[in-house]
Order: structure tokens, then sequence, then C-alpha cells
């Protein structure tokens, strides 16, 4: 259980990874997402399911070397098993038909978004996948999220690849042109600066915005409370009561500064891992 | 003297007065580390202490132990030196010993009914049974007793806290086949994940679990029941012809005042698992980070916030202060805990609670100002109930608080099991036998009673055990309730 099966760097420091765990395939739905531990000595951090394959008993994860914890996961190999692997976590996406629905996906949010995209795409509703990434090297999965959109706009920081600029722009132009008010809502996953400024692209528009918190957590089972977040004035649990949100009710300021509480410590941590991992390259 | 007072035997024993010490480490050390504070009797010291008892021939003692261990019995063994012989008597009734003598609150159990507490100290009940259980394990000398023919009934217990375990050490012996299914990666509940190393050695757990699996109980741990798995697919799907739930109440409870989401304000859950469970201590040896203060308030006043201000001081902090609304006569901790924590220097500001945080730049708690309250008429609970004093209040400066008032019932498990009946606080509903609503499927410990202790849990373990053992004798049996424990209180008033 919980053994890679297949890996691959999608992009400099994105990795995907196929793991055994026919438990949790065969209950994952879009929006779930795993808690793992790398090693006895690891943290337990949260990574979203950003596909399941039920017959073959698969789940994929796609992350993003940010720390110490993504750095130890990204040099597993395949045969080796994450220490723990536990899901599926949180509520599901709700999948119900939106008419037009509008994806925007920022960096390595691109992963989590496909799952949705694509069960809205196979329930019928129009599909506008905007996705956003730093440079065109960082973009991947493009042909997949092709593969479940009517549309597919691709914007890069540097103008590297598609439009030059932030995904924001896009999603204004296309909420303008919507005229005859067939977006039923907005999905905005990525960074947490990216979705509060889509959902403030969205808001004067009146559009519902689902966004996808990404809290620190412990158990990601509603045991610690250290994943609340603000959402309307009301503290909730972005492990039990989300990780999906009403985008313009979060208190976005509050997520950002929880998301730093550990900052010196992971710096910390970070280092020391890259220091050993030089150290057994030097040997 | 009372019959029931009267010493067995002809001659009349010289009463002892005061209780063996225990040896322990010494305060100022054992603020630096994180070893086990008391240090256990030697065999010498064990036998002097047993030889305090008087062998009462209606022992009181044993109507004080939740689990009714025969401790005369015991302890009489320890008197002449048979140690081993001891902990097995013991394990007749408990089979936790080696955390039940260090974590039971012996003041208010066994210890306060016993009859030389009248006087003088009382046996040092919980001492003997720590040593009779720790010299059985550290000689090598725990036996795997007998195994009745297996039955061929599978029994699923979720949550593997001191109920489950209870449960799954009894159902083995009598022949079912057991699997614990945990969420957490470690199993023990919140001996593992909540009491802290220098009170309860994570080692002596690990072992009474490996005990467990060496009977043949399987462990599934990182299962979340009502996610991974649900207890329909328990039966459905899995084949279990019985479930007992034992998930504990892991629910953490906030005050909701102003800056409670603050960095650095955490729930005693949070702040404790990621010390104990992930070894924050440990950082960076372990990856799991946790704020270090240096000026610490901890709000409450029962075990969970003195477990959380001497982990603190533990962690490095300066200062500890634990902030209580009522008195000190009301703080529920254990006695033992509370002067532990003043011999390790933890200041205690009573009578006040927290009414707002404020933090810095960067969104860490920097301050808590405080109501201060006194003491107005009784409240239900027969307490005294804190009221505010108009217009008092004081201000802290702090960089890490705990918010350690309590904690509730989980509700993931049963959102996803319809048919089973909760209180109206959001605990299980079970009858004396530990009885759900839905016919096989119990429930017992701390997610029926709300937080309680471990030998309560073990006990409910106890009882669900044996009526799950004839439950599966009789399965064409009828599913009665019969009223729970609290109705039954209720209806005796
Ligand atoms: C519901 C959810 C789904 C997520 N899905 C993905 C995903 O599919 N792919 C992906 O690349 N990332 C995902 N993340 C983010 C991912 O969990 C963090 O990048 C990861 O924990 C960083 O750990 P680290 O030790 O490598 O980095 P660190 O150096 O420890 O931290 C870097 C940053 O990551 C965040 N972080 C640190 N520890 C945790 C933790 N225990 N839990 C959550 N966040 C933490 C903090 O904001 C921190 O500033 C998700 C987060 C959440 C809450
Ligand atoms: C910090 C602290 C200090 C304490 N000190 C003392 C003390 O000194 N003396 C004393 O007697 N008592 C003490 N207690 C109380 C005592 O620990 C509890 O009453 C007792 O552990 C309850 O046992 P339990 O088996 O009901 O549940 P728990 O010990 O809470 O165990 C429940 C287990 O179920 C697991 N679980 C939860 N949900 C699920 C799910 N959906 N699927 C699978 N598994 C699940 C949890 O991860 C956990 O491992 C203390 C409690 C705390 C928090
Ligand atoms: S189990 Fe607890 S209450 Fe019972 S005798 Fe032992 S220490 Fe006392
Ligand atoms: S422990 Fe106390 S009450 Fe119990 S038998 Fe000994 S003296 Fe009597
Ligand atoms: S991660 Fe612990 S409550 Fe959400």
């Amino acid at each position: 259980m919980a053994r890679i099966l297949a890996k691959s760097e999608l992009a400099p420091k994105i990795h995907e990874i196929v793991v055994e765990a026919p438990r949790i395939a065969r209950k994952a739905l879009p929006g779930h997402f795993v808690v793992v531990m790398p090693d006895e000595h690891g943290e337990r951090i949260p990574l979203t399911i950003a596909d399941f394959d039920r017959h073959q008993g698969t789940i994929t994860l796609v992350m993003m070397v940010v720390g110490a914890s993504t750095l130890k996961l990204s040099r597993l190999e395949v045969g080796q098993s994450f220490y723990a692997l536990i899901g599926p976590l949180g509520k599901p996406s709700e999948v119900e038909a939106a008419g037009t629905v509008v994806m925007v996906a920022g960096g390595v949010g691109a992963a989590p978004v496909y799952p949705i995209a694509r069960a809205f795409y196979e329930l019928g509703d129009r599909v506008i996948t905007i996705q956003g990434a730093r440079s065109r090297e960082l973009l991947f999965w493009t042909d997949r999220l092709a593969a479940v959109s009517h549309r597919h706009i691709i914007t890069t920081d540097d103008g590297s690849f598609g439009r030059k600029g932030l995904v924001t722009d896009p999603l204004r132009e296309v909420l303008e042109e919507d005229r005859d008010k067939a977006i039923g809502c907005v999905y905005a996953i990525g960074p947490a600066v990216m979705m509060k400024f889509c959902a403030r692209t969205t808001e004067p528009f009146g559009v519902k915005t689902v966004v996808s918190l990404n809290s620190i957590m412990v158990d990601g089972t509603g045991m610690c409370g250290g994943c609340r977040v603000d959402v309307g004035g009301q503290t909730l649990f972005t492990c039990v009561d989300g990780p999906e949100f009403d985008g313009h009710r979060v208190d976005w300021d509050l997520l950002i500064s929880r998301q730093n509480i550990y900052h010196e410590q992971e710096a910390c941590s970070l280092e020391k891992y890259l220091q050993q991992f030089q150290g057994e390259h030097a040997t | 003297m009372k019959e029931a007072d009267q010493p067995q035997g002809k001659k009349k024993k010289k009463v002892i007065k005061h209780r063996v010490a225990m040896p322990e480490q010494d305060p100022e050390v054992r603020i630096r580390n994180f070893d086990e504070v008391p240090l256990g009797y030697t065999p010498e010291q064990a036998q002097a202490e047993a030889r305090r008892c008087l062998q009462c021939k209606k022992p009181k003692c044993i109507d004080g132990c939740p689990v009714a261990v025969d401790i005369p019995g015991f302890v009489d063994l320890v008197a002449e030196g048979k140690f081993v012989e001891a902990a097995r008597r013991i394990k007749q009734t408990n089979c936790l010993p080696a955390i039940c003598g260090r974590v039971c609150p012996q003041e208010t159990q066994c210890e306060a009914q016993c009859i030389l507490g009248k006087k003088h100290d009382p046996a040092a009940i919980g001492r003997l049974e720590r040593f009779a259980a720790d010299y059985e394990r550290e000689q090598g000398l725990v036996e795997l007793p007998p195994k009745a023919p297996p039955t061929g009934k599978k029994v699923a217990v979720v949550g593997s806290g001191p109920a489950g375990l209870t449960v799954a050490g009894d159902l083995i012996l009598l022949g079912h086949d057991v699997t614990i299914f945990e969420a957490f990666h470690k199993p023990g509940g919140v001996l593992m994940y909540g009491i802290p190393e220098f009170r309860l050695p994570k080692r002596i757990v690990e072992e009474e679990v490996d005990y467990l699996r060496r009977l043949g109980v399987r462990i599934e741990l990182n299962q979340v029941i009502g996610k991974s798995i649900t207890l329909d697919e328990l039966f459905d799907e899995e084949g279990f012809d019985a479930v007992f739930i034992g998930v504990g109440a892991g629910l953490p409870r906030f005050m909701n005042v102003p800056g409670e989401n603050l960095g650095g304000v955490y729930s005693a859950s949070e702040y404790l698992t990621r010390a104990n469970l992930m070894k924050a201590f440990a950082f960076p040896d372990y990856d799991t980070p946790i704020v270090c203060g240096r000026h610490v308030c901890v709000i409450g006043g029962g075990n969970v916030a003195m477990d959380a201000a001497r982990t603190a001081r533990r962690l490095g902090a300066e200062e500890v202060t634990i902030l209580y609304r009522r008195s000190r006569q009301e703080m529920p901790a254990r006695a033992e805990e509370i002067h532990h924590a003043e011999e390790e220097g933890i200041v205690f500001r009573l009578l006040c609670s927290p009414i707002e945080y404020t933090g810095d730049e960067r969104g860490m708690v920097r301050q808590v100002r405080c109501q201060q309250m006194e003491l107005g008429p009784p409240d239900e609970s027969g307490r005294r109930r804190p009221v505010p004093i108009p217009g008092a209040t004081f201000t802290l400066d702090t960089d890490l608080v705990i918010v350690a008032i309590g904690s509730g019932a989980n509700p993931l498990l049963t959102q996803q099991a319809p048919g089973i009946k909760l209180n109206r606080w959001g605990y299980i509903a079970a009858d004396q036998r530990g009885r759900t609503s839905r016919r096989a499927v119990w429930a017992g410990g701390d997610i029926v009673t709300g937080s309680a202790t471990v030998i309560l849990a073990m006990g409910a373990g106890k009882t669900a055990a044996r009526d799950i053992h004839h439950y599966l004798s009789n399965p064409d049996a009828p599913w009665v309730e019969e009223p729970s424990a609290q109705e039954v209180a209720s209806s005796e008033t």
C-alpha cells in the first residue's frame, strides 16, 4: 500500500507521482485530498488527488517542491512507499450543471483543477479553462486540460508562451464577454494571492467563485484546528469544512499570514535536507 | 473501628503514617528534558509501601476503582516479593496497568477510598500498580495468555485509544478475529498524541500495542472510518460481524474571542499532537515545526492545560502562565499534575479569562487581554460560577497561547453513519452495555461520555467486549437497547 508505481518530473520542481491506493481510489472524487508522510520523521502534508483510477486502484498526485517535505517526497523512487497515506479527505467539489464554468488554474493548481474540469465537462457543461504559469517551462498538463475544455487560455507572466500577463486578465474578459449571463461559476485554484485576486475580479460580476484553500494542516480530520480559516466571519476548518469555500467570503490576509507561521523553521528544515542530500550525492 | 476497617489476621498491624516517597527527577533538570518525571519504586521501596496496606476484609479501595482491581490481593503479592504474580493479578481486570498506574486520578478513585487515608497517607496503589507492571515488562516476563479456539467471527474496532485497545484485547482472547482501524499513523489514541512523554513514556504504549499484535490483533493504521471506509462498508464489504466505536472526543474547542486565529494561538490538541505524536520537540530531526514561545499563556485548568504548560516549559519557555477562570478549588486537574507544574515554575493566574488577542504585523500573537472574574452563586455543576468584574481587565505579553478548554465529539464518522443516535451534545448514545441504536454497533470511551479518563474508557471497553461476545454467540437475538448509564443515574435520583 502507498507504493509508488510511476513518477515523472512534469516541469522543474513539479513531480507527478502515481501511488497504489485501492481503498482511496475507490472513494476519490474531484476536490478530495490526501495527507501524506514521506517517512517516519516526516511531517503530515496535504496534497490534492489530481487523478484516480478506480480500476487500477491508483491515485495521482502532483506536487511542487517548495520545502523539506515535498523535497523528500520527490526523492522517493518507484517501488518505495510513503510512510503514511491517508484519505480521501475533505469535502468533494460540488459538481452540478452550471451552464458555463470557468476554471482558473495557477501554477501547480493545474493538477487539482483537472479532475473538477473533467467532471463538469462530462456533465455537459461548457468549460473555459484559464491556465497560468510564471513561464513556459512551468506549464504542464496543458493537453489534459485542453481535452476537457471547450476553450483553453494559457497565460505566462513573462510571455514565453500564450498570453503575457496574469490569469486575472483573461478572466475579466471572459466575464465581460459573457453577455447572456451563462457563467454559473468560477473555480480558482492556485497560490493564495492568485485566488484572492481572482475572487476580487469576479466579485463585481456577482459570479459564484469557488476556491480551494491551502491551509497548513496536521491531521486533516478536524482534530487539531490548525487549518482554521475565517469565511464570512465564521471560523471553519479547511480539512473538514472545505477545502473549497466561497472565495468572496474568505479572509485572505488571515489565510496568508497563517501560511507563514513556520517560515523560519521551514527554511531551517529545508537547509538541513539540502545539505544531507548533497552529502549523499558527493559520496 | 467498624468491621470493615478491621485488618485481617489476629495481630493488629502497626500503622505506618507516611507513604514511601517515589524518587523524581529534580525540577531544574527535568524542565530541560522530556524524560519521565517520577522514576518509579525500587523492589525494596515497593515492598515497604505494600506492607503499609492493612489488607482490609472489606476493602473500600476496590469500590473506588472503576474496573475493580483486586487491590489488597495484588498489594499483598508485592509485599511478598511476588511481583510478576502481582502484575498478573491486576491484569485479570485491568489490561493496561503500567499506564493506569501512571495516569489514573488515584486521589479521587482507589486511593480516595483507602482506609489509611482517613488519618494518614492512603496506600500508594497507583505507584504499586505501576511498579508491578513495569517489573513484569522489564524482566521480559510478560506471557501471552491462552486463546480460545477461533470462532470465525470478525470484529472491527474503530480507534486505538484505551477503549479500543481494551475491546481488542478481550475479544481476541475469546477467539474472535479482531481488526483495529486507526486514523493516525500511530496507535494509542490520547495515550500517544495527547499525554506527554514525561508523564507516560511512549515506549510503554508501544509495548502494550505490540502485545495485542502478538496476540493476533490486526491494526490498520491511516484509516479514517467515515472517509476511507464507511461503517456500512465495514459490514457489507469487509465482512465484519460487529463494530466497536471508540473514536474519543478529539474535536478542539475555541472561545471565539477576537484574535484567536492569530499565528501562535493553538488548540491544546494541535500543540500536543505536534509535540508528542509528531515529535516537534526534536525539530529539525523530525520535520514538524512548532512555535516555541518565551512567554506562554495556557487557557484552562485541567490535565490537558497542565500537560500543555509543562510541555511549553520543556520547549524553552521562560515564563508559562496558566489562566483559569475559576479558583484553585475548582481546578479539574489532578493534584499531582498541579504540584508538578508548580515545581516547574508555572505561574497560575486564577479567576481570569482571555477576551482578546492582538498580534504583530506578521499576524503572530503578541498580547492577551484578560477579564478579571469573581465567584458568583453555584451553577448546574454545583461549582461557583465565575462572573466578570466590570471594568477589571489586564494585559499580558505573550508569544504562544494554548487553548485547553475542553473538546467535543468529532462528527466525521457519525455524519457518515445514519442510524446511530447521538445525544444532544453530539456524543454517541449508548446503553449500559455499550450498545448503540444500530444493530451490531457498540460505542464506548470519550465518544460516549465526553472527555473522561483512561480507566473509564477501558471500563467501557470491557463492558462492551463482554456484550459483543454475548451477541456473537447468539447473533439472532433481538437488538434491544437498555437505558443508558446516564438515564439509570437520573431515574435513581
Ligand atoms: C487541501 C490542500 C491541498 C494541497 N494540494 C497540493 C497539491 O496538489 N500539490 C502541491 O504541490 N501542493 C499542494 N498543497 C500545498 C502543500 O501541502 C504544501 O506545499 C506542502 O505542505 C509544503 O511542505 P514542505 O515541507 O515541502 O514546505 P515547507 O517549507 O514546510 O512550507 C512551504 C509552504 O507550504 C505550506 N505548508 C507547510 N507545511 C504545511 C502543511 N503541513 N500543510 C499544508 N501546508 C503546509 C506553508 O504555507 C509554507 O509556507 C495543498 C495544500 C492543501 C491545504
Ligand atoms: C492531554 C490529555 C491529558 C490527559 N490526561 C489524563 C490523565 O492523566 N489521566 C486520565 O485518566 N485521563 C487523561 N486524559 C483523558 C484520557 O486520555 C481519555 O479519556 C481517554 O484517552 C479516552 O479514551 P478513548 O479510547 O475513548 O479515546 P482516545 O484516546 O481519544 O482514542 C481515540 C482514537 O480514535 C481515533 N479516531 C478518531 N476518529 C477516528 C475515525 N473516524 N476512524 C479511525 N480512528 C479514529 C483517534 O485518532 C484516536 O487514536 C487526558 C486527555 C488529554 C487530551
Ligand atoms: S486501575 Fe486506576 S483506579 Fe483502579 S486500582 Fe489501578 S490506579 Fe487505582
Ligand atoms: S489499599 Fe487501603 S483500603 Fe485497600 S486494602 Fe489496603 S488499606 Fe485497605
Ligand atoms: S488539519 Fe487538523 S483540524 Fe484540519
